[in-house]
Parts: C-alpha cells; structure tokens; sequence
C-alpha cells in the first residue's frame, strides 16, 4: 500500500461486528479533536444506517443526489410474454404474470442492473433506468464539518456512496490544511468496509467482548491485513464479560496490534446519545469519558508521532 | 511519449488528483512536442469498476506513462497488461507542471505493484 | 413459515432473538435456521450445531477463448460493471466486479465465453442437539459481495421444515433484502435510541417494499427513551415483545448463552411471540 506522506491522516473506526460502539466513539473523538490542535474533518461512511450526524449536532449544508445503479423495466405495449427474460434472468428478479396481474413485471428490490433481459428481449421491451440510490451531505457541526450519507432502503451497497463521501472529505481537509480526518466505518467485512478502509493510515478497531465481538473482530483484521493497513485495537464495555477482554488482549498480542485503551460499560453512553450528544462532551467527568481521552491520546501518538519523523 | 497525470482540473497549474479512477481529469501531456490535452475521465460517475474504466480509456488513448497517486489493484492489471508504465506522486506536488517536472527528473517512485 | 428477523442497525440483538426463538420452538416444531449474515455469521456459537464444511459458495465468472474471439468488445459494452475490459487485442477479465449475471457469455457474438465458477465463500451445515437444522455462509475475507452467498445458502436448503429463520445482516442495503425478501413476516429488533429509531426506520422502507407483515422487539428497554415506542403506536407494526437492559443478560449473551438458557422464563415469551406471528400472517393472508 502506497501511503502519501503529505499533512493529511485518515483514520477509520471498524469491528466487524455492528453495535460495538463505533459511532459512540467517533462522535466523541470529533468533540475531543476539536478542542486540540489537531482538527478533523469527519465522516460517516455507514451510508445504510447513517447515525453520526445524529449525535454531532450536524445540520447539512449542501445534499447531493446519488445515481447509483440501473434497474430493468418491462414496457408491457411491447412484452409479448415470450418469457426469455425470465429465463436468463440469474437474480430471481422478473415476475411472470400471477393472481392480479397478466403481465411480466420487474422486481425492483430484487433487479441488479444487469441489464441481460434488456439485451435478450427480441422485442426490445425492456429500458434500463438509472436510480437514484441515495442522497449525501455536507453539513457543518459544532466539531467540524461531517459529510455523511443515506442509502436508500434496499439499494445495493457497493461503496460508491462510501466513496463519495469519503474522498469529498479528503478535498474539503486538504482544501483547508486539516490534518485528520475520522472515518466511521460500517460493520461487516463486504465492499463499504473496503471502500471505508481504502487509504487510510490507521483503523481502529472496536472490539466487544463478546464470544460474537471476538469472532467477527478475527475477521475484520484479517481484512485489514488482506489489504495492508495499519491495525490498533479499543475494547469497548470492556468489564462486561473479563473472559472475552483477555481473549482480545490475547489476540491483539498474538497479532501485534497495539491496544488504544479500554472503555467501561458507562450508562453515560447511552444518556449520551439519547441527549444527542458525544460521551465527552455530555459528561466529561464520567469513568467513559476519560477512557475516551486516553484512547485519543493513544491515537494522536500513533498518528501524529508518524508524521513528525519524516 | 505520451503521460496522463490524474487531476483535479483542466489546466498545468491544477492540483493533481491522488485517485486514478475517479479523478475528474487527466491531462494527456505529450513529451516530446509539450503539447498537451485536458480530458474528461469517463469512469467518474460510474457505480463500480472505475480503474477499469479508466484505464481502458486512458490505453486507448495511446499513453505510455500513467502518473497517479495510488492505482488500485484492476486499474494495475489493466494497465501493466497493456504495457503502460505507472508512477506515483508521493507527496504533494501542488500542480500537475510540478508533477511532470519531477517525472521528468527522475523523481518519481514507479510503481511495481497495486496499492 | 418463513419468519425473517432484521434490525436496520447492528448489535440491537438480532441473532439473540433469533437463536433464542429458534431454540424456544425447537421442542414442537421442525426448524430449518439460516445465518444470512454472511461476512460476520455468529449464531453458531449460541445454537452450537455440528457444522460441516458442505461446498464452496460461488459466482459464475467469464472465461474467454482468445482463439474464437475476435476482440470486437461487445463483452465489454454488454457489461454493466466493467468486469471485461479489451486491451491489446486481448479481452481481460476482472473478477471481483462480475456480478455473474451472464449477459456477456449470452452476446458473444463469436461464442467466444464461458464460464466458470469462482470461490467467494463457503456454505456449512449441521444440526443442533435439539434438532434444528443449522446452515450458515461465510463470506471469504477480502471479496466484497455477501449477496450471491445469501442466495446460494438458502438454495442449499436439504429438507422442508415447519418453520424457517433468517437471521439477517445488519444495515438497510441489498444483502438484508436478499435474506427477508421472501419472507412471510418480518420481525425487528430495535433498542430505544435515536440510533434504533433511525435505523427501523429505514428497515421499515425495506417492508414496505417487501408488502410483508412486520412486528418490532424492543431491546435493551431502558437504556434510552420512548422515542421508539411513540413512534411505531403511530404506525401499522405491534410491538411483540420487550426485553429490558441486565447486566446479566448482556453478560449471559457475551460468554455465548442462549437468552432462552439465561432466563428459561424467554421460552414461553417466545412462543408466544411466535403465536402472534402466526396469527398476524394468517390475518395478512386472508385479507388479501
């Protein structure tokens, strides 16, 4: 992986597993960059369950259309129900005609945009229409400028919108010599998480200490070395299960990722997000809320530490 | 010999673009004479596949060097089959002039494998 | 009867509804039990069935004969996603973009194509000591498409049962319709944040599309507000079951017990729920 060795840094928060608390803790790092020296720009690359914006404050600034993909449609004037489309179709998405309706139809949720019936129709009764997908912002918020999106329920989630959001950050930070930007990321291991992952110096991993966060966060490093980045490990509701914390612990030492800290199950965390706001800033004094800090600390020095020796 | 740099915009003095599949523009400079061209990236706006894209469409504009910050791994495929020589601007150059000169002086880290 | 359980937002508790509801029905019913979440599956470790490595998960991928093909580039145009590219007279193919849709292999005009399979993952299959049938799908690390695995796995479906589960994917995209999209009912696991809202929400513009009846588990009740409950008695979708926030639930389920083995009481709450499923669906099917 070619890395630039220019201002910028990017980190992405993943796990593996969803729910371990990445969007907890991003928001609390945007409250915490924005009080030092190093500002961030922020992103919320889970563009089908898009929370951040929720706890930031955010309020959009400019939205975009997303066309993402095509999808088929059968002008039944034309269809003269020779069923081929049907036939080629791979993903189970024309309908023949059934009980309330006499006409070959296009599954739309189910349609890929293959555009294989359009090609194979011998009466030229199928269009491809291009979809819109979804929609992105830039919004501005009390820490810094966050530039999130919403994927429409159902749309194929190829990374495209990841990207989008991703690199317009990128633009935004270098535009304006900020020197960090902080990606959350979504869970899984499929294409948003690449294309949350691609280019960037640093993940941090957010581990539960569950017998499911173990499993997945095996997964998700394993990931990440597929593609060369940079690993440092958190454990989050680390008291919950002390079984499943050392068995982290274990892992992170058998791979040589460095541990960021730990952070306690805190009902602040909740209280939080329920009050729309990041952990640090809701109750700064709270057990959480300095394990956050620390946590932070640790990534300055990896991130930042880096750039100063060159 | 024909370059393409990835660029943010449409002349020698706009900022290159680090992503050779979605950057808006590559400036397709010609060495030899110094005549040069700003042309559209047509894989910018497509769903998925966009270093293929691009590199079809940079292969068939008869380029000998692609000059990028990064190449990911199809983009790399295509154009180390079609015999393209790729090289990345590992630090900030600030303009697509900068970018060639340090092409020109031997400065450039080609690239050997996907990033 | 298919029952799908799906979130919108990850770790609300879908797999531990899912297991847990699996398990409670598992004494009177024949269960068939599909872990859709392909890039991340976790059910097996509360269901602990005998999982056997059955085949490789597959795409069908383009295979090219230089000698037939004639480099005319039709492939290439016919392709959606750019997966074929011409260069030097010679078509390239690249992998991880095919969707396996077929479309250049059918419009080769030379018959040039082919096609073969490509490993994107792996299907298992085993059974639990209480007789449900287990059958997950595990996407390989670094591919990036879990879709094709969710539909191969529930092809491999060896026998009928009385009851099926799909226990889905986090998120709102492609994946989570491939699991719920043929699926009687739907049920939603939520917790009562903002999060959770925002999220249901956006599952909820999954079932509408989908025309199926849905109903809406709130977890982890009293760990936020009412925000949630004020919301769906505005809406068309019950509220089935709540499970409060305990520590000891939460740690029961983080050491990999089942809930129904935490507290046995969720057996009976389960089956119930299920009563009301049953009952929902077959309301939904005579009215329509």
């Amino acid at each position: 992986m070619i890395t630039h060795k220019n201002s910028l840094n990017q980190l992405v928060i993943l796990s593996g597993k969803g729910g371990t608390g990445k969007t907890s803790l991003a928001a609390s790092l945007m409250y915490l960059s924005s009080k030092s020296q190093f500002q961030g720009v922020f992103v919320d690359a889970d563009v089908d369950a898009a929370n951040l914006a929720l706890v930031s404050q955010a309020v959009p600034i400019e939205s975009h259309i997303f066309m993402g993909s095509q999808c088929a449609e059968i002008n039944t004037e034309k269809c003269n129900q020779c069923d081929r489309c049907f036939e080629i179709c791979r993903f189970n998405a024309i309908n023949r005609p059934d009980i309330g309706r006499d006409f070959y139809a296009v599954n739309d949720l189910l349609c890929e945009g293959c555009a294989a019936c359009f090609h194979v129709c011998p009466q030229a009764a199928i269009q491809m229409n291009k979809q819109q997908d979804g929609e992105w912002f830039h919004s501005t918020s009390p820490y810094g400028h966050l530039y999130h999106a919403e994927l429409f329920p159902g749309a194929e989630n190829t990374g495209k919108l990841v990207t989008t959001v991703k690199q317009h950050a990128k633009l935004y930070a270098e535009d304006h010599d900020i020197p960090l930007v902080i990606i959350d990321g979504p869970p899984g291991i499929g294409c948003p998480v690449i294309s949350a992952s691609a280019g960037v110096d640093l993940a941090l991993l957010v581990a539960e200490p569950s017998v499911s966060g173990i499993h997945d966060l095996e997964r998700i490093s394993a990931m990440l070395k597929h593609f060369n980045i940079a690993i440092l490990v958190c454990i989050n509701k680390a008291d919950l299960y002390p079984e499943g914390t050392q068995a982290i612990l274990q892992l992170a030492k058998d791979h040589g990722y460095p541990i960021a800290g730990k952070i306690s199950f805190d009902d602040v965390v909740p209280q939080a997000i329920v009050k729309a706001q990041p952990v640090s800033q809701f109750a700064p004094n709270s057990r959480a809320a300095k394990e956050i800090e620390l946590i932070w600390k640790q990534i300055k020095k990896v991130i930042f530490k880096k750039d100063g020796e060159l | 010999m024909i370059l393409i740099i990835s660029s943010q915009g449409r002349t020698l003095d706009s900022k290159p673009n680090p992503r050779f599949g979605r950057a808006p523009i590559f400036i397709r400079y010609n060495l030899e004479s110094d005549a040069w061209v700003a042309l559209n990236n047509p894989a910018v706006t497509e769903q998925g596949g966009a270093g293929v894209a691009a590199s079809q469409f940079i292969i068939d504009q008869g380029v000998s060097d692609a000059i990028s910050g990064n190449f990911g791994p199809n983009a790399y495929q295509a154009l180390k089959t079609a015999g393209v020589l790729m090289w990345s601007f590992n630090q900030d150059y600030g303009t697509v002039q900068a970018v060639i000169d340090a092409y020109v002086h031997s400065e450039l880290k080609q690239i050997n494998h996907p990033g | 009867m298919k029952i799908a359980i799906a979130s919108g937002k990850g770790g609300t508790g879908k797999t531990t509804v899912a297991t847990s509801l699996a398990d409670a029905l598992a004494s009177s019913f024949s269960i068939n039990f599909f872990d859709c979440d392909v890039e991340a599956p976790n059910a097996h470790l509360f269901l602990n069935p005998d999982l056997k490595d059955i085949k490789p998960a597959v795409i069908p991928i383009p295979v090219i004969n230089d000698e037939a093909c004639s480099a005319c580039g039709l492939c290439v145009n016919v392709c959606q996603y750019h997966a074929l590219a011409v260069i030097q007279g010679k078509v390239l193919v690249f992998p991880q973009l095919c969707h396996g849709c077929g479309s250049c292999t059918l419009n080769c005009p030379e018959r040039a194509i082919s096609e073969r399979e490509r490993d994107i993952g792996r299907l298992y299959f085993g059974k639990t000591s209480t007789g449900i049938s287990h059958y997950m799908g595990m996407l390989t690390v670094s591919e990036p498409m879990p879709t094709p695995i969710i539909h191969q796995l529930k092809a491999s479906m060896q026998e009928h049962a009385d009851i099926t589960i799909y226990d889905s994917p986090p998120g709102a995209s492609c994946a989570v319709v491939a699991t719920t999209y043929d699926a009687d009912y739907v049920l939603l696991v939520t917790e009562p944040t903002p999060f959770g809202l925002h999220d249901l929400k956006q599952m909820l513009g999954i079932v509408k599309q989908l025309n199926a009846p849905a109903g809406v588990i709130i977890n982890r009740q009293g760990i936020g507000d009412k925000r949630v409950e004020n919301f769906l008695a505005q809406s068309p979708y019950p509220i089935l079951m709540t499970i409060p926030h305990r520590i000891e639930i939460a740690a029961g389920l983080a050491s990999g017990r089942l809930l129904t083995k935490i507290l046995p009481a969720y057996r009976h709450q389960f089956i119930a729920l299920y009563e009301k499923i049953a009952e929902q669906v077959n309301v939904n099917q005579e009215n329509r």
